[in-house]
């Protein structure tokens, strides 16, 4: 990704890290930096690393070398990682009640009303749609209220439309943050992201790609967007 | 309602094929009595049946409590400090290798002919089924939920509180349910080996005088304390575990219905 101009902030940097899974080497001096406050979104084949750099930078993981300088960071997975026995109130103070803190609840209140969740808060996790339940661990998310969040395929288990209600909440509810967002859906990286990078390769490295001059969240309708979809998919595939 | 109604026609048929093998065989009521000369039985002894049922179901109750507490205690010190579950986990085992029974006898002779030998033996049995299953659910948290709490700065002490102790309780009442199960086993054990009251005694003390039809009353109210308390403790336990959905029951209720 070369040297970067002095007056770029980066949130997180990653110099010459080495990373093997199950003894085969994933990545060897690969280099990432993430520009503050903005989202970047990472595509690739499966199996490439790309959940393995986001454990790195959440520091699930350690490298076998190089070094890794972020922010605090809060991580979102796959599944929503609800727990199946707390409301949603309780579910979005998680990260207090794991630190022993004394939770928020007004702001965890206001956050789940904020994602049209105001009548849900006694619910448990079992009794909400696959949507609303993403919207819950979203709030859990931002109630971490950390510089840097990492998302590993946030909205791959939801339906078309409900993926892009739940992609307009995050871009809006997210704003100004450093958010790294692995996704497969090139039209989601392409509406969200400020820059849009694919991981190839092994040992893998980054390429970073165009993206439309619009404001994320950009409009799937735009002929920018889908054209720049188009290509992207093609590369994808190539 | 209809569960009630399908535990009467059981119960119905159950009394039928013992009255049955009676007639058939012919069998003396010195060594077979018939349901109806048990009933009588029942009838004719309440008093006493009550109160050395009053005796067995102390025991019981007491060794559930005391069992369920070293099992789950014993469960969360293996699973939270990793010396013990190297050093402790194969003891544990290794205990199970000796049968109660065995052992019954000698804890009578340390702990007397009261309760207390009768309680240690029903703790004896009930602890090692909740121990491996609260084990077994403490081990097995979701890694996603685990990752999630390491990335929230959890300390494993939290992580054990809040995340592998909720998410492990629903196996942990199956290792309760069969406690409960086995309770009354290590509790009469006991008061065969030596006793002065409980229903094993008084069917031992019946068995010597050949009063067949008391040992078949007394195993009638133990069987019946015996089922109340597993019905009890399986209800208080779904209670406690809501979120954990029966879908073998709930595959029951959405059988489609006769038109």
């Amino acid at each position: 990704m070369g040297e970067a101009a002095p007056d770029i902030e980066f949130a997180v940097d990653i110099r010459g890290a080495a990373l093997s899974y199950g003894g085969a080497p994933l990545f060897d001096e690969l280099d990432v930096r993430l520009e503050a406050g903005l989202w970047t979104c990472l595509l690739g084949p499966s199996g490439v690393g790309k959940t393995s750099l986001l454990r790195l930078i959440a520091g699930l993981d350690g490298a076998a070398a190089g070094r890794v300088r972020t922010g605090p960071v809060a991580y979102m997975g796959q599944s929503d990682l609800l727990l199946p026995w707390a409301n949603s109130l309780e579910n979005a103070v998680l990260g207090a009640r794991l630190r022993g803190e004394r939770p928020d609840f007004d702001r965890a209140r206001r956050l789940l009303a904020d994602v049209g969740l105001e009548h849900g808060l006694q619910a448990l996790p079992a009794t909400l749609s696959g949507g609303e339940r993403q919207r819950v661990a979203l709030v859990r998310t931002l109630m971490e209220d950390r510089p840097v969040v990492l998302m590993d395929e946030p909205f791959s288990s939801l339906d078309a439309i409900t993926r892009h209600a739940a992609q307009d909440l995050a871009a809006r509810m997210l704003a100004g943050r450093t958010v790294l967002l692995v996704t497969h859906d090139p039209l989601e990286a392409l509406r969200l992201g400020d820059r849009v990078h694919v991981m190839t390769g092994r040992p893998a490295a980054l390429e970073s790609l165009p993206v439309p001059d619009l404001a994320p969240p950009r409009d799937v309708r735009d002929p920018a967007v889908l054209a720049a979809q188009g290509d992207l998919l093609a590369r994808l595939a190539a | 309602m209809k569960a009630a109604l399908r535990m009467a026609v059981v119960a119905a048929g159950l009394l039928l094929v013992w009255q049955a093998v009676v007639s058939a065989t012919g069998a003396q009521p010195f060594i077979l009595p018939g349901p109806l000369a048990v009933a009588a039985a029942v009838a004719g002894h309440t008093g006493l049946l009550l109160s050395h049922a009053g005796t067995t179901l102390a025991e019981i109750l007491l060794g559930l409590g005391l069992g369920a507490a070293l099992g789950a205690f014993s469960a969360l010190v293996i699973a939270h400090v990793r010396p013990a579950r190297l050093w402790l986990l194969p003891v544990l085992v290794a205990s199970q290798a000796v049968p109660v029974f065995a052992i019954a006898p000698v804890l009578v002779l340390w702990l007397g002919y009261g309760m207390a030998s009768k309680v240690a033996m029903a703790v004896l049995i009930i602890f090692f089924p909740v121990t491996a299953a609260f084990y077994d659910g403490l081990s097995r948290t979701d890694p996603g939920w685990l990752d999630l709490a390491r990335s929230m700065g959890a300390s494993r002490w939290r992580q054990l509180l809040r995340l592998r102790i909720p998410a492990a309780l629903p196996a942990c009442a199956s290792g309760l349910r069969v406690a409960t199960a086995v309770a009354p086993i290590g509790a009469v054990v006991g008061e065969w080996v030596g006793a002065s009251a409980g229903l094993g005694y008084l069917m031992l003390h019946a068995n010597a005088r050949m009063q067949v039809d008391l040992i078949f009353a007394a195993l009638v109210v133990l069987a019946a304390m015996a089922l109340i308390l597993y019905f009890t403790v399986d209800r208080l336990l779904r209670l406690a575990v809501p979120w954990q959905v029966d879908t073998l029951w709930r595959e029951h209720e959405k059988e489609p219905v006769e038109p």
